[in-house]
């Protein structure tokens, strides 16, 4: 018996497929499916584990926390222990960008202009004061940026000035954790909305 | 060479020159502009001093005055000292230049430019060095007033 789907779908829920959105709806609207997500959510969990675990970093080592960063990678803490194995030096290759130092109003179209060369998806780790708020910086600087996420979102913050190397190893791993959660159906690119200032508030 | 003796030899260098150590280690000498180049010339060919080294040159604004500091050695016969000059004309501050005693002076003294708007007579190549050629002010200057940048406190 040849069923058209589309139409028996509407005799089992009529308004299934035409739902209703109120316009004051503030989300954004995934329409369900069925008994797909099983599989989705099984393949997401083998999608993330293996991201998680082998996250290439680019290095934006622009002070002394890079000095603290090149530790972490040495023999005695030794990130690639958890996946960081292969650290890049150009953005095309790298899921994962550290910042490690201070950003100032020169270099800032610089982090933007690597940013935006990264392959999605991407992750930014702000390592240390400057790259969280500028640091010691703050007052009295005309040349400073306030915080590296006035540029490009930032998934971790790491404060220290500079961080130890286990610092930086508990940010990196908590970075993981995030990765581990994402949901490829809901997954949002950070920096849409970003330059409208919308993007710190992901929901 | 001792603090003492550096002073006896430079004190004839020059008129109203001040000598001072405090809070210092090195022989702190204050030079009148108009005599600076003078007095760097001799600090330079004085068979006593032999000052062939300008080892830093930084730009000062002491809030009233504006001025610069050079740190000099003798590689020779190993000493040092520091030396001062100082102008009140904030508005169109005029030295002269030292680059044709220490070369390395050139670059120096163009940074001082780009930060505190010091000029400096026969520089021969005197313009912005890290700011970009069309910046408004001077930003190491204690009145620079930046309002979209400078959080002041």
């Amino acid at each position: 018996m040849g069923v058209d789907k589309r139409s028996f779908l509407k005799q089992i829920e009529p308004e299934g497929l035409n739902q209703v959105v109120p316009d004051d709806f503030p989300g954004k609207v995934i329409p369900g499916g069925n008994g797909g997500n099983i599989v989705v959510s099984t393949l997401d969990n083998v999608i993330n584990w293996g991201r998680s675990n082998s996250l290439w970093p680019l290095y934006f080592g622009t002070s002394c926390c890079a000095i603290e960063m090149m530790q972490t990678g040495a023999p005695r803490h030794d990130f690639s222990r958890f996946g960081f194995e292969v650290a890049r030096p150009s953005a095309r290759q790298a899921d994962l960008i550290i910042i490690a130092g201070t950003i100032v109003n020169k270099m800032a179209p610089v982090l933007r202009r690597l940013y935006d060369q990264m392959a999605e998806p991407k992750y930014v780790i702000a390592m240390g004061a400057c790259a969280i708020s500028g640091g010691p910086f703050f007052y009295n600087s005309y040349s400073v940026v306030k915080g590296a996420d006035h540029i490009i979102p930032v998934d971790v913050y790491i404060p220290g000035c500079p961080p130890r190397p286990e610092a930086l190893l508990e940010g990196m791993i908590m970075l993981q954790e995030k990765i581990k959660t994402e949901n490829m159906s809901k997954k949002v690119n950070p920096i849409d909305g970003f330059d409208e200032g919308e993007g710190k508030f992901v929901k | 060479m001792k603090n003492e003796d550096l002073q006896n030899i430079i004190n004839g260098f020059g008129e109203n020159l001040e000598f001072t150590t405090e809070e210092s280690e090195f022989l702190n000498v204050i030079v009148p502009k108009e005599q600076l180049h003078e007095v760097c010339n001799q600090l330079k060919t004085n068979s006593n001093l032999k000052f062939d080294y300008l080892y830093c040159l930084t730009g000062m604004d002491w809030g009233t005055d504006l001025g610069v500091i050079y740190h000099l050695e003798s590689t020779e016969l190993k000493h040092l000292i520091v030396v001062k000059v100082k102008t009140d004309d904030r508005e169109n501050p005029t030295l002269d230049s030292v680059c044709d005693i220490w070369r390395t002076a050139e670059f120096h003294e163009m940074e001082v430019f780009d930060f505190f708007g010091i000029k400096f007579n026969n520089h021969p190549n005197l313009k912005r060095l890290f700011l970009t050629p069309d910046w408004d002010g001077f930003p190491l200057r204690k009145d620079y007033v930046d309002e979209a940048n400078m959080i002041v406190k």
